[in-house]
């Protein structure tokens, strides 16, 4: 049975990162046959680091994943940690209300952000509303749930007289909270953050609907691509976002291991007390 | 030492209704050793929380120094506290730890280091400055919180169950310990505790408490050997509590039999609870004693035996060195100064029989009891 399991485990994972070794494979491939391997090369790469159309497409994507995933971070634990003193019913209610918009199709909140985006521009008087503010709006309030969900458990796991006890030894309510309750949430703020940004990274189908011609992510711009043949600089690119994505994801959860590990300890520690 | 620093008037404390703190009032001297002590759920916590400036009463006012401060929030508070699970401060080490407040009060980095290492040494752990506060033990992480809260030198000193999570041995150390920086420092130490032997062994004053109410302040003494009500009488110690009349002053009758005792005050004929304290009981022959009775259990507890006796259908504890084998038929006999008379009260009829006495309850109550704590 194990033995089952085991070429089971290692069939899914063939499954699932086949297509990238497929494309990390065409990256490197000197001709231009994605069938048949004519040799090793990195001219795929020389030649992207050459296009600045692409790289000022992924410039666009990182400056708008940046700057969203700071201000859906900032905004996000100051939610959470208001949610975080409500009582019970209220704050029960409110939680649903955050996890909602996750849950949401994309494409729903996509067309429901550009026509909330039409009526404004439409109030404010401004012709062509959609650009570089909109889609940034729109990538900060899709990712402000990720940092909340990942901020309320770790304020849920604090021992609440943590901030009594820095109140108690001085501390004003915010001294309190950059002074003891930012160190103890550090973590669900840093997975939080991360989420937020490799959300924004790779988000198409909502920043399909709230950008304009003005300003263009990778993600909208490569959606245009599959409809001609792909250059295979662009297989270079995305073998580079994967492995990237892929670092993050992988330091994310080391973070996060180490991070239980000590509460384990802690909480082993108090048991033999 | 008899300079009045707190006082609580007419403290009442609700949440969504329910009443927490049912108009306690109490003053507590400075210098003074007070402890708050009653069952989980009594409110004394509550108390604390309100002197530490946690909590706002719903009515009634906290003074401090003559001054209300109800409304004063508490860093503004010259009241330091020491949390049940010590709250200290994981990302900073021992000495961190401990200068928290100073420099949030920004002293000069030599006053604080002066201070910090004082304070060190008066806790016993010089040399533990840099370590991890995670890397201590319960009885070390109880000596950095003590510490971290008295280099701030405040007026009054707050500590909730600080032994709670400590086994026997490192408590008892502790306890001296606490009454040994107390008076060295000559700060108010505020104490609550739900374990009596604690509060008896510490205090200068012991305000027992129940539902939100107040049922006795006095000295451990007083509150030993003159409790006020049924409850105060069964919390402090073991009890047998009977029902009896108060014949007239000094003359008491309870299971058919007038007994002289030391108490007066009572009306004629007045409907009243006994006391008598288990160890102040002397076992004689049956026909030389007050009352007789059947040994009906005997349980071995190294000073003492506590020996359950039935008089009348009325069960007893009897706690001797002397050695009475279940089913012998004994006699008691009582001094007059062994019988305390107390006035009919809520609790009434509800504790000191030990009908059904057995030798692991105190043990199963305990467990409980700390269980809710923590």
């Amino acid at each position: 049975m194990r033995k089952v399991n085991r070429v089971f485990t290692i069939l899914v994972f063939i499954f699932l990162y086949i297509p990238m070794i497929v494309l990390a494979v065409a990256s490197f491939n000197k001709g231009t046959d994605i069938a048949v391997f004519q040799g090793f090369t990195f001219s795929q790469y020389k030649e992207l680091f050459r296009d600045n159309d692409l790289l000022r497409l992924l410039g666009n994507s990182l400056i708008i994943a940046v700057i969203s995933m700071a201000v859906a971070t900032v905004l996000g634990t100051i939610a959470a940690v208001g949610i975080h003193s409500m009582r019970g019913k209220m704050r029960s209610a409110v939680m649903s209300l955050t996890n909602i918009p996750m849950t949401n199709p994309d494409i729903v909140t996509g067309v429901s952000l550009a026509l909330l985006f039409a009526f404004a521009g439409i109030l404010l008087r401004i012709n062509n509303v959609l650009g570089f503010w909109t889609l940034l709006i729109a990538h900060i309030t899709f990712g402000l749930p990720y940092v909340i969900l990942n901020v309320m458990p770790k304020l849920a796991q604090m021992d609440p007289d943590l901030a009594e006890a820095a109140l108690d030894l001085g501390c004003t309510p915010v001294q309190a909270f950059f002074k003891v309750v930012l160190h103890e949430i550090m973590p669900g703020i840093i997975s939080g953050a991360l989420m937020a940004f490799t959300m924004s990274l790779d988000d198409f189908v909502i920043s399909y609907f709230v950008t304009g011609s003005g300003f263009v992510t990778l993600p909208v711009e490569i959606y245009s691509y599959t409809k001609k043949p792909i250059q295979p600089k662009v297989y270079a690119m995305f073998t580079l976002i994967f492995v990237t994505i892929l670092l993050l994801m992988v330091t994310m959860n080391l973070l996060q291991a180490r991070d239980s590990s000590k509460n384990r300890k802690l909480r082993h520690r108090e048991a033999n007390r | 030492m008899s300079q009045e620093l707190i006082r609580l008037t007419n403290l009442v404390m609700e949440f969504d209704g329910e009443r927490i703190l049912d108009s306690i009032n109490l003053y507590i001297n400075d210098k003074e050793f007070l402890t708050l002590l009653g069952p989980s759920g009594c409110g004394k916590t509550t108390t604390l929380r309100v002197i530490g400036g946690f909590l706002t009463p719903t009515s009634g006012d906290v003074l401090f120094d003559g001054k209300r401060i109800n409304e004063v929030p508490a860093y503004k508070r010259k009241i330091n506290t020491v949390f049940q699970r010590y709250a200290l401060f994981p990302h900073l080490d021992v000495y961190d730890n401990i200068a928290f407040g100073l420099r949030i009060a920004k002293l000069s980095e030599k006053e604080i280091d002066e201070r910090v290492t004082e304070m060190l040494e008066i806790v016993s752990l010089k040399g533990f400055e840099n370590r991890k506060v995670t890397s201590l033990s319960g009885g070390q992480q109880q000596r950095v919180a003590i510490a971290r809260a008295l280099v701030n030198r405040p007026k009054v000193l707050l500590l909730d169950e600080p032994l709670g999570a400590l086994d026997l041995r490192l408590r008892k150390d502790m306890q001296n310990e606490l009454k040994r920086i107390q008076q060295a420092m000559g700060i108010t130490f505020i104490y609550v505790t739900h374990d009596q032997e604690e509060a008896l062994t510490m205090s200068d004053t012991i305000v027992v408490m129940d539902k939100g109410k107040i049922q006795q302040i006095g000295r451990p003494e007083d509150i030993y050997n003159e409790p006020k009500n049924a409850f105060v009488a069964d919390f402090i110690g073991e009890s047998n509590i009977l029902d009896g009349v108060m014949l007239e002053d000094c003359k008491v009758k309870f299971f058919g039999r007038t007994f002289a005792c030391v108490d007066k005050g009572f009306e004629k004929n007045e409907p009243v609870d006994v006391v008598i304290r288990p160890e102040d009981i002397d076992i004689v022959e049956a026909d030389a004693g007050h009352l007789c009775g059947t040994v009906t259990s005997v349980t071995f507890k190294g000073v003492h035996y506590d020996t359950i006796v039935d008089f009348k259908g009325f069960k007893w504890l009897i706690q001797t060195t002397d050695y009475c084998p279940e089913g012998s038929y004994i006699g008691i006999r009582l001094n007059p100064e062994d019988i305390h008379i107390m006035k009919k009260s809520e609790y009434s009829g509800m504790f000191g029989d030990y009908s059904s006495y057995s030798a692991e309850y105190d043990e199963i109550a305990d467990a409980e009891g700390s269980e809710d704590e923590a």
